[in-house]
């Protein structure tokens, strides 16, 4: 196999990771969210709930998390999986494992919160609402930014975990190319792909950081 | 007509009983401050009138309107609903520490709840903030952020933030304690100020030379009930103790 043939091969992988890497990041960072209100809630069996959730995403191998979404439906309903379902599984596997992390994060962030801007906004009327979108979330966002950076970094790295499935996104095809061409290159290529697309996703997230710092 | 009526307030911490019974009103024009020794309940009788603290027992009324009651079978009961925001927009609250939105520039600030909560006119809300804004001498400082202003800065800006809503009575929760000397001063010039505009206004402080002079009625508390309630005077030629003591203590310094 020619290089150029290697390195295109590589890159039809790397659009699937960026794939599992942008749809997880959509649905986990909302669900991370909804979850965190969750774990906070006054409501003691709901708290407890969602705290034992993010104790098994947490506690437990991402890549055993994806092997029981994937093949959980077929041993408890006899469904037939494959096909579509493989890559559902993957986002799902890799959504609700993400929620759990950034759940933890929003919450240390909305409780770090103080209490005054509750009460100003309170003061001057705002409803409940209004008072978390336009108040607090944006505030809780610039100091949360640093410990989501780092899970999003983490989360490109994760895609190869999809390998698990036999998905073929970079990590399988690198993986398939070395055993199949006897050779160490792919490992270094794919190494190099995985290096550029963190640097390109912390450049996009030190830039974030830099647009919040016209305030303290 | 009363602005503020509060009474039979009581407010537990838990089993601590920080308001015993206080009963207080406000009218139209009147400066009323509150003084007292740390853990009096000053704060938190301002806090219970600004519905901050939900309180024990009691009632509060803001313009004959009742915001609270307590029923027969002694459960307090709140206005609920458009009711209750009603009854709100009467009052506006200076915090001690600001409490400025730090991701709002100073303009914004003063402009976002008149325009997201009271729905008010663009171009008439942009006014009245410009003209609040020349008022405490920030003209110049509109687009700043709060992390650019100095401490009294900032509280004058939270005090133009109350303003804009328009409120019929302001309350200050120990406006200067965060301040140095000077800042104090440029703080208590904007409250004189407001005074002289025969604003409605409540005002707990430490400033003893300050509520005297700017005050037509002080209340001296401790320990959860009012101990003196008078005419800044009498109030400072007070024959009661406890008050000798207090404004003596503060003479000393």
């Amino acid at each position: 196999m020619s290089f150029q043939m290697m390195l295109m091969q590589l890159a039809g992988g790397m659009v699937k990771s960026i794939s599992i890497f942008a749809w997880t990041l959509i649905f986990s960072l909302p669900l991370g969210l909804i979850v965190s209100f969750g774990r906070m809630s006054s409501n003691k069996l709901l708290g407890g709930v969602v705290k034992f959730y993010i104790s098994v995403m947490r506690g437990t191998p991402l890549m055993l998390q994806l092997l029981v979404v994937y093949f959980g439906p077929y041993y408890l309903f006899k469904m037939h999986i494959g096909g579509a379902y493989r890559f559902i599984a993957i986002i799902l596997g890799f959504s609700v494992n993400y929620a759990a992390y950034f759940a933890e994060i929003f919450r240390s962030g909305i409780e770090s919160m103080p209490k005054g801007q509750y009460e100003a906004a309170q003061i001057l009327g705002y409803s409940k609402n209004q008072t978390f979108f336009k108040i607090i979330l944006p505030q809780v966002v610039k100091r949360i930014l640093p410990a989501i950076t780092n899970e999003v970094i983490t989360l490109v790295k994760d895609t190869s975990l999809a390998f698990s499935l036999a998905y073929l996104e970079m990590f399988s095809i690198t993986k398939q190319i070395a055993a199949k061409e006897t050779t160490f290159v792919p490992f270094i290529v794919a190494g190099l792909f995985y290096y550029i697309f963190n640097f390109v996703v912390a450049m996009v997230m030190e830039n974030l950081e830099n647009r919040m710092k016209y305030y303290k | 007509m009363n602005i503020l009526e509060m009474n039979h307030i009581n407010k537990k911490f838990d089993k601590l009983e920080v308001i015993k019974d206080i009963s207080l009103s406000v009218s139209e024009g009147e400066i009323l401050s509150i003084i007292g020794p740390s853990g009096s309940g000053k704060s938190t009788i301002l806090r219970c009138a600004t519905m901050l603290e939900t309180i024990n027992g009691g009632e509060i009324k803001y313009l004959d309107k009742q915001a609270v009651r307590t029923d027969d079978n002694g459960n307090v009961v709140y206005a609920k609903g458009d009711k209750m925001k009603n009854i709100k927009s009467n009052f506006g609250l200076v915090f001690q520490n600001f409490n400025l939105f730090p991701h709002y520039s100073v303009l914004k600030n003063i402009m976002d709840a008149p325009l997201t909560v009271q729905k008010r006119d663009k171009k008439e809300v942009y006014e009245t903030a410009k003209d609040l804004l020349e008022k405490m001498g920030l003209s110049d400082k509109a687009d700043y952020y709060p992390c650019q202003l100095s401490g009294g800065q900032q509280q004058r800006v939270s005090i133009a933030r109350a303003l804009a809503m328009k409120p019929k009575i302001l309350f200050f929760d120990e406006p200067t304690s965060a301040l140095d000397p000077e800042l104090t001063l440029e703080i208590l010039k904007v409250i004189r100020g407001l005074a002289e505009e025969h604003m409605t206004m409540v005002i707990v402080t430490h400033e003893m030379n300050f509520a005297r002079e700017v005050s037509s009625r002080i209340i001296f508390m401790e320990k959860g009930v009012i101990v003196e309630e008078t005419t800044p005077e009498k109030m400072f030629n007070s024959d009661n103790q406890r008050t000798r003591e207090f404004l003596g203590r503060y003479s000393q310094l």
